[in-house]
Order: C-alpha cells, then structure tokens, then sequence
C-alpha cells in the first residue's frame, strides 16, 4: 500500500524540470539527487515531499531526456507512485525500473487536489482519493517482481544469481 | 496484412515471423549506445555481479556531452570510462573530440538499415533516418542489456506521416519537423513508431533527413523511421556499409494513423520557450532580441548546415552583443568544413569556433545564459532553464535562420540575406 499526499503538476512535465541537465554527469548520488527534485519547476518540491507521497500530473509527463535521473530523484525525494494522463515512453520505463509504481488515469487526475491524501494499493489495482475509488489494469508479473525486488537492478541480479 | 517497417525490424531481431502490436517482444540489439553517462552505467553494471558485458562488440560509446571534461568530476567520470573501455576490450570507443554519438555513430558505419539500435540517449532515434529500428533507454537498462544481451520492447503502433509538396528556398528539414510538431503536439506521436514518408523526404538528403528522425523524439514517438533509397545507399556506402537488408514497408501495412502535410508554402518556423510544440512561423517572431545563437548540436551540427549557415554569413559580420557558438557535430565535419573554406567565413564574421561536441546544449558547459538572457539555437528542445537560468528563453530555429539572426541581433527571417 502506498499511503501519502499529492503533489500536483500539469502537462509536459519535461526531464529538465525534473533534474536539470546541468547535475546530470556531477550528482551520482541519489539523496543528493533529491535535493533538486523538480528544482526549476518548485524548488520547494524537495523539502515538503515525503515518502509514500504521490504525484499527479497531466498528460506527457517525464517527456525530453532519458536521464534516468528524473526518476531516481523523485523516488529518493520520497514519491512512490505517479498517476498522469499519460507518459513519455522513456520516463515510463524508468520509473518502473526504479520502483516507482506508474499508473495512467485521466480520472484520478480531474478529480483530485493538490495536497490531499491519497492511497494506492499496487496488488489489488486500486487508487482512493476524496472518498472515491478508482481502478488500474494490474501489472503484469514481470513488472510487479521489478517494483517489489526494488528497482530493475536488484531484480535482475535476483534472476542472474539463480 | 502486410507489415510496417518498424515491425519488419524487430520482427527479424526477435527472431518471428510476425510481430502485432502492443505485443512485448525480447530483443538482442545490434548496437547498444552510452556517452558520458557510461560512468554511470558502469556503476549500476558492478552492482549486478557480472565481471564481463557478454557482447563488447556490440558496444559503441562515444564522449560528447562534457568535453573537453568542464570539472574534475566529469574529467574522473572519463578516466573511468576509458578505463572499463580497456579492462571490457571495447573497440569502438570514441574520445573527446571525435564528435557527438548521433553523428559518429552512423559516420564509423554502425547505423545499419533493418538493425535494432538501442541507446542511453533520447535521441537514438536519429539512426531511423538509415532505416535502422532506433530508440532511447535508460541507464539501468544499458547496463542489464550488456549483462544479458537483451532487452524487452512493446511493439509499437506506426504512424505514417507523409510530407508533400516542394520547399521554398531557405526552408529546410529543421523547419517541416518543427511545423509537424507544432500541428501535433509534443505527445502527438507517444508511444508510436513514426514513418516518415513523401516526396519531400524522397528529395532530402540524409542530413536533412536525420533531422526528422532526430526530432521524432520531440513528439514523443519510440522511434522516427525512413525506407532505405538510393540516397541513403549512396552516404551508406561512401561510410563502408555496403552489406545489408533493405526492408521496406508492405504496401499494405497497417498504420494507426497517417497523417498528410503539404507544405509547399512553408515558411521557417520557431519554437517559442518553454516547449518545442510552440512553434510560430517567423513572421511572429522577427525583431525578437537575442544575446547568444547556437549552431550545432546532433540535429543541426552537420556540414550541409555548416554550409548554409556560412553563405549567409559571408562577408557579414555577427552584430556586437550576440554570441554566436558553432559546434560542429563531429571531427569530420569540422574537417570538412576547414577544407571547404567554411571555418574562415565563420573566423571573419567573428563565430566562436568551438570543439566538436554537445556544448551548451544541456546546460553542463560551454555557454550557459544567464537570468533575462535570449538563445535562438538549432539543438531539438527548448525547456525553461536547460541551458542555464531558469529565467533565460530558448528559441529553435533552422541554421539559416541562427545565421541571420546573428548578424541582426534579432530573430529574422533568412530569406533576405539569400
């Protein structure tokens, strides 16, 4: 279960909002990654996100770079899961092997405000939000072993280990 | 059914007869690239417990993005590289200097047409322009493919875009992908594989044409292909590739969409800031003020670039105030550009001339704006504070257009100088 407050965003969320492209050969740690979470977007972004929050935005989100980077900072900033009307194909993937969970929901996204609770529950496909409750097609096996093993890294040293 | 070429290729890597898609399919790439990240892939290669990348031939990595190295830690990440380069024996290593992965790449011969290229680098869609399945991915994902020699990959769905009519004089490539994604937005292609078509493409040369498939990730496409011709047998052969399988789209393959555009009456267009969708023809934006004009980068750094841009500076000069930088795209086309007389055109008019490499592109080094500062620049994004403050503006416009508006100090139109 995810369990946190929303962080709300627009469309066309791109990569050098999410981490600028100026950090991304000199910051290789991911705490220090963090810190510059969505920096040209809310530079505050860091410091009021905590773990379990989610984030919901329009549609395109993570387009431009396939720094990987985007996603790492935001799963270290505390995000678990982000809901958008759609995503940029590369962010997508990232975000999975980085163990964010990622749902598409045009829905969630109308419905919802900035600052409220919410809570996602990967298994059972379900988000709540303002008393409602939406579903999600579940992942697939593969997908969910990569979410749960905590990142594609870990999962695939799981795998070449056997 | 007949079948599109994007399906033709990964078809034939994942070893099917047919592919559908939305199917997911697991692929051995042909070609697997890094740049300066490759330090940081090798970081998340260590942690898989794997001594050895199972394909090292398969590998081509170039430094581009930070070089000459800006600070000690890039200047440490590239000593790391070069060292894993030599404990991996990996062949095609490209240093500083050389050039910028989407121009080295196909110019040592690696953009095959029908091969599967994957790259940790967003716009490793330019190889479609050869006729090669092309696409970015992230850096944990290198790093499992060289420990595993595979990837999975989602058959996209095609889109067609078919581009008539004849361009006027001082329209170019940059100009029709930027009207293309004006119409469609910067998500009009997610997800799906672009098939560039039409008898503009047929007339473009395969610079014009890397253009387009450079810029298909701006409309979010997997990938931005176009059908292997004589012209792109011809530059392949010319660069030692003479061995391969030129598929070609059925012409009855399925696409989800196809979109038309006739753009006969074409005028160069500009990407206002913050995104590349916002994309104005030139009259909307003539007289706008600039500090610096970028000339390069892996969408515009070519020679034909070079060469358009060097006739209209001719005997001109870069007006007082505005920086003009010109990277070339690789040590060839510098070369070329010496050779052609090009460079002292450019030397006169008072350019800086610069490495061949990325540049300011990303905002890492090289010329970076500061708050209130204007760029016209050719790269392929323009997103609030890529190249320095977030307070800096960012247009993209075609090399002709970047030539003239140096020598004005505005946005212009580079028609009057042709």
């Amino acid at each position: 279960m995810i369990k946190g407050k929303i962080h709300k965003f627009g469309d066309d969320i791109n990569t050098d909002v999410i981490f600028p492209g100026k950090y991304t050969y000199s910051i290789s740690d991911p705490k220090e990654m963090a810190k510059h979470a969505m920096e040209n977007l809310d530079p505050e972004f860091a410091e009021k996100a905590v773990k379990g929050d989610v984030i919901v935005a329009g549609k395109n989100f993570g387009c431009g770079s396939s720094r990987e980077q985007a996603a790492t900072c935001l799963k270290y900033a505390g995000i678990e899961a982000i809901i958008a009307c759609s995503f940029s194909r590369i962010f997508f993937r990232n975000a999975i092997n980085n163990a964010i969970l990622a749902i598409v929901s045009k829905e969630v996204y109308d419905f919802c405000v900035d600052g409220e609770p919410i809570i996602v529950y990967p298994e059972r496909g379900v988000i709540q939000v303002r008393g409602k409750e939406y579903n999600f097609p579940k992942l697939s096996p593969d997908i969910m072993g990569i979410l749960k093993d905590g990142g594609l890294i870990e999962h695939t040293k799981k795998k070449l280990s056997k | 059914m007949g079948a599109t070429l994007t399906e033709k290729i990964i078809a034939k890597n994942a070893g099917k007869k047919k592919v559908s898609p939305g199917e997911i399919v697991t692929v051995s790439p042909d070609r697997i690239l890094s740049h300066d990240n490759t330090a940081a892939i090798i970081k998340h290669f260590r942690k898989l417990g794997v001594e050895k990348v199972i394909a090292p031939e398969k590998l081509v990595i170039v430094l581009d993005h930070v070089v000459p190295a800006a600070t000690e830690t890039y200047a440490v990440n590239h000593k790391e590289i070069r060292r894993f380069v030599d404990e991996q024996e990996i062949r095609n290593f490209f240093d500083a200097g050389c050039g910028i992965c989407h121009q080295v790449l196909p110019e040592e011969g690696f953009a095959v047409p029908g091969t599967l290229i994957v790259g940790a680098d967003s716009h490793t869609t330019t190889y479609g322009a050869f006729g090669a399945f092309s696409t970015g991915v992230g850096r944990s994902e290198i790093a499992v493919t060289w420990a595993t020699d595979e990837i999975w990959l989602r058959v996209p769905e095609s889109y067609k875009i078919v581009i008539n009519g004849e361009l006027p004089p001082g329209v170019t490539s940059k100009d029709v992908i930027l009207k293309i994604i004006g119409e469609i937005g910067a998500d009009g292609a997610l997800y799906k594989a672009v098939e560039f078509a039409g008898p503009v493409v047929d007339r473009m040369t395969i610079a014009g044409r890397m253009v387009l498939s450079n810029m298909a990730m701006e409309m979010g496409a997997k990938n931005g292909i176009i059908a292997p011709d004589e012209t792109a047998a011809k530059w392949l052969f010319k660069h030692g590739v003479s061995n391969f399988e030129a598929l070609c789209p059925d012409d009855d393959a399925s696409y989800e969409k196809v979109l038309e555009f006739n753009l006969g009456d074409l005028v160069p267009q500009i990407a206002f800031p913050h995104t590349v969708d916002n994309v104005k023809p030139i009259d909307e934006a003539e007289g706008i003020k600039v500090d610096q004009v970028l000339l390069g980068t892996c969408t515009n750094g070519r020679f034909e670039d070079l060469y358009l841009a060097a006739q209209i500076l001719k005997g001109k000069k870069v007006a007082p105030g505005v920086r003009m930088l010109l990277f070339p795209a690789s040590r060839n086309v510098y070369s070329q550009a010496l050779k052609n007389g090009l460079m002292e055109i450019f030397a006169d008019a008072g350019v800086i001339i610069m490495n061949p490499g990325c540049g300011p592109c990303l905002g890492a080094h090289e010329g970076i704006l500061a708050p209130g500062e204007v760029c016209l620049s050719t790269a392929n994004r323009n997103f609030k504070g890529r190249m320095g403050s977030t307070d800096s503006e960012i247009y993209l416009a075609s090399p002709a257009v970047a030539a003239a508006s140096a020598i004005t100090g505005k946005i212009t139109d580079p028609i009057i100088f042709m």
